[in-house]
Parts: structure tokens; sequence; C-alpha cells
């Protein structure tokens, strides 16, 4: 229990790390591999919080689906090697402003509110309550998730079709 | 951590994903910066969930998690429909909207 802190922040350092590598970078193809690594730290961020279930989903679905289908699009809509892949920013001073006064925003109020230091005990098994939640009382938006992603497939099939 | 730890980072994380939508060009790049977003606020619920106790708040995040991996999917296939139309996938360059 004593690494879990030290576990913590140094996850947190890889994430802002990486994250930073992925809006920074020049080439695109870096960024969906920092974005892999960063969405990895959030998984390990899960486990020390004691979502198991959550970090599993977490590198299935992120880090396997979500990275595997990005650099798909990437390779169809740019040369894999080349000039096209180097991408440019524009903006730099603006968008720093805006981020840091959002992150200045959140931060006050995270700081004026009360917020508990410790987190209390949670169930010995939190999977097994997270199934029996999401198969009870929460069936009926968890069914609604089934069709949405039936529209959502339907919709990318539809939109990413070949010409006839 | 503390949970305004756990605060602070995602509001970090959220913050640098904001620059990424902002700057970038390429509209695949603002599609990751989206991705560390929507991460942010993940990170967030679970945080909640964990310092309240209750592990049932985790179900939300099983929710988001979903909806945020069939949005990239629309997103990508749109972009890939761009791509098909303009033959390019900068933002700057997609004004067919424009009068």
């Amino acid at each position: 229990m004593s690494l879990e802190p030290i576990a913590s922040v140094a996850l947190g350092a890889v994430l802002l790390l990486s994250a930073l590598a992925v809006v920074l970078s020049k080439n695109l193809f870096h960024s969906v591999l920092y974005l892999a690594l960063s969405l990895t730290a959030t998984a390990g961020i899960f486990l020390t919080l004691s979502a198991e279930f959550l970090a599993a989903i977490q590198l299935l679905l992120y880090a396997g689906g979500v990275i595997t289908i990005v650099v798909f699009a990437i390779v169809v809509t740019e040369r894999l090697v080349g000039d096209r892949l180097t991408q440019t920013s524009r903006y730099l001073a603006s968008g720093g402003v805006v981020a840091i006064a959002v992150l200045l925003a959140i931060g006050a109020v995270v700081a004026s509110v009360p917020l508990p230091r410790r987190p209390p005990p949670m169930p010995a098994d939190v999977t097994r309550a997270l199934g029996q939640a999401l198969l009870t009382r929460y069936v009926l938006p968890f069914e609604l998730l089934g069709v949405l992603f039936l529209a959502a497939l339907l919709g990318a099939i539809y939109f990413a079709r070949p010409d006839e | 951590m503390s949970l305004s730890g756990y605060l602070t980072l995602a509001a970090a994380l959220f913050s640098i994903g904001l620059f990424g939508v902002v700057t970038r060009r390429n509209t695949i790049g603002i599609l990751l910066g989206i991705e560390l977003m929507l991460n942010a606020v993940n990170i967030n619920l679970v945080a909640f969930a964990r310092f309240n106790g209750d592990p049932v708040g985790m179900v939300f995040t099983v929710f988001t998690i979903c909806i945020t991996v069939a949005e990239v999917a629309l997103g990508l296939a749109l972009v890939i429909l761009i791509f098909r139309v303009r033959r390019t996938v900068m933002a700057d360059h997609l004004d067919i909207l424009r009068g």
C-alpha cells in the first residue's frame, strides 16, 4: 500500500508528458503512438483507483481499438512516410492562453471546495459490484448503449463505403 | 494521491487536449486532442466514484468510454469521407459551407 502514492504520481507524470507530446509532436504518426502511451497510463491511473475492470476496458477499447482505427485513418488519408505526415500548428499563443485559462479556472474551483483526502474503503470485489449494477439497476441504459453502437457501426460503414 | 490531486491531473490533461484541438490543423490531430479531453473526464468520474466509496459511480464511466469509442469511429469515417471528396484533411481547407 505504501507504493500506491508513488505509483499514482509517476503515472500522472507519464500521462501529462505523453499528452504534451501528442499535441506538440510534428509527426502525426508519433502523435498517435504517444496517445497510446497516455491511454495506457490512464489505465494505470484507473488501477490506482481500484477500478480494475475499467482499466481492462481502457486497454482493450482505447489502446487497442481506437489506436488501430486512427492508424488506419492516417494510412488512408496520408502517406505513412514523407512530407505530408509532418503537421503544422497554428494559433500557438492563443491556444496556450485558452488552455492555461481553463486550467486556472478549474484549479480555482478544485482549490476552493473541501475535498476528502483519504478514500473510503471499497467493497472487496469492485468488478462484481459493477457488473451487478450494470445488469440490474442500469440495464436499460446498457441496452440503449448496444443500440447506439449498432447505429454508430452502420453510420461508419455507410460513410466510409467504397465508391460504386 | 488525494482527490484534489486527481482532479488537478485531469484538469491539466483537459487543458492539454484543448490546446491540441485549438492549435492542430490536421483533422485527425484535432480528434486526438478530443480523445485527451474525454480521457480527462473519465479520470474525474473514476476518481469521484472511488472517493465516494461506491462502485456504482463507475457504471457511468463504462458508458462514457463506450460512447467515446463510437464517436471516434464515426469521426474517422467522416474524415475519410471528407478526404475522398476534397483530397485534404486540413481543417483550414474545409470551407465547403462558406457562402
